[in-house]
């Protein structure tokens, strides 16, 4: 028996090769992608246009230059590393720029404004559990989970009413008051013990001084994680400007960049692997809270 | 009398409670009725009229015309058919990952990392790699010439789902992994070693103890990835553009097209046909937490 037991416990703490071999490749797969983007912005110019002009000239439809190759080649490592994209982007062509700065100002607002409107309405919710509140509360996790074909039909029509079709508060009210935050931080505030709110309040606590120092400190795990979640969200948008802003020039980079591949690839990777700096500096530091913000998530119920 | 008295107070002191806290809900409920209840009341009074400015009543006119659009039966169509086969492939797979992962395996947290790194990435930025290698002059079709075998154009023709999927599950494999590893940590310990003592087979280990563990989990993914499926619209309009090919053709490229078509009526009427599949699958979802959830919790 006793022997049974120490053949097990080995056999437990053994690193399985083949798992651990096939876990690396599907590993491999999901970050190249990645890795393919940032390695091919340092290739110069000609050298993308070497590499993949083929595949942009078909879609262009005009294979010009001479320097296109036959076959396209897959590189991970330039040539020669060159930053002259890097600097066209950020000194040469304002555009991209203001596309980038599009992105930080639709989305930033958002996330912080959400952000306050739901740690308030959450302790709403945690705080008092009556009829009504349960309601708004289910309510809000059916709006939570609707898709932008439905919720963005009255978002352009209230947009349209308040006359802000095409301003930066279209997609920025809908946002702000969009209830995804509501719904994770109201989870977290639940759990805090009765116990120590009924104590604060015995010692003559309001309910504004429970919130800002109790729950809210308590939750800013929780806070942090949202923060994560929202902003990865609203960084990648697409579907809300393309609906809500028809100046194009008010875009934020997430759609632009899909309409610059054409006339110019050798950036293309340059500014594609700027826009996914932030949140890879958001991954870095942050992977935690995402990962808690995620299991928060399971279970719909609070 | 005592008690009363008591009563009484605690009746006056929880309805100042939730005068007081009601002042926290305000905003959010004010900002959610503006933006979303209201204008969603007036979609449901659009999609019964024949237009918003003659107002004339039609009732289910509106609902009978786009069940026989042509285009919005490609769009479901298209949308059911990319549903049905991406979600369990991705339940499928991200519960392997897990469980895999569960095991003792080398360099856990990278691999973790990298699997959840897609999810952050904006679609945006890894969409000129696809177009690199599923391009009808690009790399997958570089390697499979190599095997004798001819060259697919991916993007524009019946195998273009095919790469949609891929990117789907790309994107939003690591999300449904962490769940589900969260998941398995919950599965309690004693009771596989209980069973190992009692030399129960891996196999039945597995069917009957792990996958009753979790079994809601599972649901949970499997409805959340149906959610995100319908969002798929994203990575198909990035790497097409506004005229995909048919296979592509999604719910929400007809929901564009009615905006641009200024088509309010048809429009509402979309919607609220998307908002009643929405609401029958998060009401699923409960029943089945309800259900499948309460008698492991005792």
């Amino acid at each position: 028996m006793k022997y049974d037991r120490v053949t097990h416990k080995k056999k437990k703490n053994r690193i399985k090769p083949i798992t651990s071999i096939v876990l690396v490749l599907v590993a491999i797969m999901f970050v190249i992608p990645i890795i393919f983007t940032i390695c091919n912005s340092f290739m110069a110019e000609s050298e993308i246009a070497a590499n993949y002009g083929r595949v942009f000239a078909s879609v262009t439809g005009k294979g010009s230059s001479k320097f296109i190759s036959e076959t396209v080649h897959l590189k991970f490592i330039p040539d020669m590393v060159s930053f002259k994209q890097y600097f066209t982007v950020l000194f040469n062509s304002p555009d991209y720029l203001l596309k980038f700065w599009n992105s930080v100002i639709l989305v930033v607002p958002i996330v912080l404004f959400q952000l306050v409107v739901a740690m308030l309405a959450s302790y709403g919710f945690a705080r008092y559990r009556g009829r009504i509140r349960e309601i708004i509360f289910f309510a809000y996790i059916i709006l939570m989970l609707m898709p932008y074909q439905v919720t963005l039909v009255p978002n352009f029509f209230v947009s349209e009413w308040l006359g802000i079709t095409n301003t930066n508060w279209a997609i920025w009210l809908p946002g702000i008051f969009s209830p995804f935050a509501v719904f994770l931080l109201t989870k977290c505030m639940r759990r805090i013990p009765a116990g120590i709110i009924d104590a604060a309040r015995i010692d003559g606590a309001g309910e504004w001084k429970i919130f800002t120092k109790i729950c809210y400190p308590l939750c800013k795990s929780a806070v942090a994680s949202v923060c994560i979640l929202l902003f990865i969200d609203y960084w990648n948008m697409v579907e809300q400007p393309l609906i809500l802003l028809n100046d194009s020039d008010m875009h934020p980079l997430s759609v632009f960049l899909s309409k610059i591949n054409q006339g110019e690839i050798g950036i293309a990777f340059a500014v594609a692997t700027i826009y996914m700096i932030p949140t890879l500096l958001v991954f870095q530091y942050g992977e935690e809270y995402l990962v808690e913000g995620i299991t928060y998530q399971g279970g719909m119920k609070g | 009398m005592a008690l009363t008295m008591e009563k009484k107070h605690t009746s006056v002191m929880t309805k100042k409670l939730k005068r007081k806290t009601a002042l926290f809900l305000a905003p959010s409920v004010g900002g959610v009725a503006t933006f979303f209840v209201v204008p969603f009341l007036v979609v449901i009074y659009y999609s019964m009229v024949d237009n918003p400015i003659s107002k004339n009543w039609v009732f289910l006119d509106n609902f009978t015309s786009i069940v026989q659009n042509k285009a919005f039966k490609l769009a479901v169509t298209n949308t059911v058919k990319f549903s049905l086969i991406s979600v369990p492939l991705i339940v499928i797979l991200s519960l392997m990952v897990a469980f895999a992962l569960d095991k003792n395996v080398l360099a856990k947290s990278q691999i973790r990392s990298s699997i959840l790194s897609p999810m952050m990435v904006p679609i945006a930025s890894v969409i000129l790699i696809w177009q690199v290698m599923f391009d009808y002059n690009g790399v997958v079709n570089e390697i499979i010439t190599r095997f004798d075998i001819s060259k697919i154009d991916w993007m524009k023709s019946d195998h273009a789902q095919i790469v949609i999927i891929i990117l789907f599950i790309w994107k939003n494999l690591g999300y449904n992994m962490i769940l589900f590893m969260a998941a398995i940590s919950n599965i309690p310990k004693d009771l596989i070693e209980v069973a190992r003592l009692e030399s129960a087979s891996d196999w039945a280990i597995f069917k009957t103890i792990k996958i009753r563990y979790l079994s809601s989990t599972i649901l949970f993914v499997t409805i959340m990835s149906l959610i995100n499926s319908f969002k798929v619209f994203r990575e198909i309009y990035l790497l097409t553009g506004d005229y995909p090919y048919e296979s592509l053709y999604m719910m929400q490229h007809y929901m564009n097209n009615m905006f641009a078509a200024l088509d309010y009526q048809k429009l509402s009427a979309a919607a609220i046909l998307m908002s009643l599949v929405m609401i029958v699958l998060v009401g699923l979802l409960f029943v089945i937490e309800n259900f499948v959830g309460k008698d492991l919790e005792d």
